[in-house]
């Protein structure tokens, strides 16, 4: 059943409503909701395939569900209609606002009843698309404060990599740590690239979703066979960033092996044919970000590394 | 006074290289530090900092500048976005303003804040002329950060008429302010009128008012600056927030300083196709109009107004 989360009035004569298909199982209820919640990043349309197909799969197999699965297409409609990262007019990332607030901007307050919408679920699965900028292997990205509870989920996420980044460095005001830190968990997948659909990403996600389901005990319906992912911390990736501007010019194709100082690409200069510098590679590993969007600055991140594993789940590279 | 290229941000082959510009005044110790635009709209927060440099040379020609202390101003960060119109670093739309301390082997806002702290950082006293997320006329005033390094009573030193505390809020702590004060300066931001256009009186506020606590600091000597105003304290969530409950055309009535009384009407949102009256907004309370929004048209829901409660002449 289509619901309305929030809706507000715009400034002339149109309503800003943010929408959600809340589909129940008619299966035995086993009490059990899960959400699936993308389109927070206008310019990311990943995740909007990804609850394009689930929805389809889940109507035709609505006997197979056992509780209720709650799809959010998009959390930032003016964005996603106007291809624009955060929201139009406010120059906000959505995404740094939350939880929300009731008492000061119109925005605030539809962030936060998106939070509250979400909250109490049993899962939570917010989808991004990296950006227009990088482009990234299907891979979850957990808090190493949620590890406990969100490693047992991400695991069968099929996705190819999970990422445990030091609190250090997280931000506080994702969507992802509010829900986690009020006891909702929630997995952030980043995979593919801005403005584009990786329909293979989309498929591997599904897969996995269902999965996750299945060993939730809300799916008995069909499923493909997942395979774990390599689980890993901050300290086993490599960054590459442009210590120059120009053009970028990648000699490495993304997802592949790399070893240490090997090159990942050059940024040129069209105006007189110069080389300007040669990236090389920190580490022997597998690079799993690689910048897609051409023209680069000096601090342009340009790939990322991921080295040796401490996985636990068997699976190496 | 000693101007100086502080770092350079490498933006060829399609642009020039970037120079920040520091002004130099005074003495050798890092004493205060001013920074002024880090964002491309912040016009007026330029300009309050390209007047001040030019009172500086002036007050240094008279040797009104103390030869100990140290002065270091630098009105923008942000020419690369000022030149093309946005308001965040237009290639990924970040705000540098959201990268401190910054981290020079990061992406190109993190090493931009990293190059700007680096040369802010250890001063004794901080000033950030800053402007608002959400478009508005505000009260001049002067802003710290409740972080429990914070040292009020110099707030006061400003002479601006409002002195208001935040609470931090998770986002705030990537700030210039609060990262100057985790690193022991004492961080101070000072709001003026306007962002994006530039507002003679104000800007003569502020310069006023970074003078006077330079004065009072004695990194200035006989300056004559004055008392300045008589400064209200207030915490900013003691502010009384004013939301639309419908959407259109926005025509505010109170202005920002007016005095007014609880239910007064002080805004109309009109119908955008009939002109007919939507919503009358009223005051909630009695108290003084600390800010009024920006906007021609507005959305449900939104911010409109803030009032400081009170009753009488000492808000
Ligand atoms: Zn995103």
């Amino acid at each position: 059943m289509i619901k309305d989360v929030v809706s507000l009035g715009l400034p002339v004569g149109e309503e800003l409503i943010i929408r959600k298909n809340s589909i129940k199982g008619t299966g035995k209820d086993n009490g059990k909701r899960i959400c699936i919640v993308t389109g927070t990043h206008g310019d990311e349309l990943e995740g909007q395939y990804v609850t394009w197909k689930l929805n389809r799969i889940l109507k035709k197999n609505i006997d197979k569900l056992h509780g209720t699965v709650d799809i959010y297409p998009a959390n930032n409609p003016l964005g996603i209609s106007t291809i624009y990262r955060g929201i139009p007019g406010y120059d906000l990332d959505m995404n740094r606002m939350f939880p929300g607030n009731a008492h000061t901007t119109e925005f605030d307050y539809v962030v936060k009843r998106i939070y509250e919408d979400i909250c109490g679920a049993d899962l939570c699965v917010d989808i991004h698309a990296s950006n227009i900028f990088l482009r990234e292997i299907p891979q979850i990205r957990i808090n190493e404060i949620s590890t406990e509870v969100l490693i047992p989920f991400a695991k069968t996420m099929n996705m190819d990599f999970v990422w445990i980044h030091s609190s250090a460095t997280v931000l506080q005001s994702t969507l992802a740590y509010s829900l986690n830190e009020a006891g909702t968990p929630t997995l952030v997948v980043e995979m593919g690239v801005g403005m584009r659909i990786t329909q293979d990403y989309g498929n591997q996600l599904i897969d996995g979703l269902l999965a996750t389901m299945k060993k939730m005990g809300m799916w008995e319906g069909e499923e493909a066979p997942t395979k774990p992912p390599i689980i890993s911390t901050d300290g086993h990736v490599g960054f590459v960033n442009a210590d120059s501007s120009g053009l970028f010019l990648p000699y490495i194709k993304h997802g592949k092996r790399v070893r240490k100082k090997e090159l990942i690409g050059a940024v040129v200069d069209p105006l007189d044919g110069a080389v300007k510098e040669e990236l090389e590679s920190p580490i022997n590993g597998f690079v799993f970000t690689l910048r897609e969007y051409p023209v680069v600055y000096d601090g342009s991140l340009i790939a990322r590394v991921l080295g040796g594993s401490n996985n636990d789940t068997g699976s190496t590279f | 006074m000693i101007q100086e290229v502080l770092f350079e941000t490498d933006a060829l082959p399609y642009r020039q290289k970037i120079p920040v510009y520091g002004f130099r005044f005074g003495g050798e110790e890092k004493t205060i530090a001013i920074m002024g635009a880090m964002r491309g709209d912040e016009f007026q927060q330029m300009y309050i900092c390209a007047k001040l440099v030019r009172r500086l040379k002036e007050l240094e020609e008279k040797g009104v500048i103390s030869n100990r202390y140290g002065i270091q101003v630098i009105p923008t960060a942000s020419q690369f976005s000022m030149n093309v119109g946005k308001r965040f670093w237009p290639v990924d739309n970040t705000d540098i303003n959201r990268m401190f301390p910054g981290y020079d082997e990061g992406e190109t806002t993190q090493r931009l804040a990293a190059n700007i702290f680096k040369v802010l950082r250890g001063h004794r006293y901080g000033i950030q002329l800053a402007s608002f997320y959400i478009p508005g006329e505000f009260l001049p005033h002067v802003r710290l950060m409740n972080t429990g390094y914070t040292k009020p009573d110099d707030g006061y030193l400003f002479g601006l008429p409002y002195l208001v505390m935040r609470t931090p809020k998770p986002y705030d702590t990537t700030t210039l302010n609060y990262n100057w004060q985790v690193f022991e300066t004492d961080a101070f931001s000072v709001y003026t009128k306007a962002t994006d256009k530039l507002d003679e009186e104000s800007a003569k506020i502020a310069v006023e008012s970074i003078l006077r606590f330079m004065e009072k600091k004695n990194i200035l000597k006989q300056a004559d600056m004055g008392d300045g105003a008589d400064t209200a304290f207030i915490p900013e969530n003691e502010m009384s927030n004013i939301q639309t409950s419908t959407s259109g055309l926005f025509r505010p009535r109170a202005k920002a300083g007016d005095m007014i009384n609880e239910n007064d009407e002080i805004a109309e949102i009109i119908c955008p196709y009939t002109a007919e009256v939507k919503e009358v907004i009223k005051a909630q309370c009695s108290g003084r109009v600390f800010f009024v929004r920006h906007a021609e048209a507005i959305m449900e829901h939104d911010l409109v107004y803030r009032i400081v409660p009170g009753q009488s002449d000492d808000i």
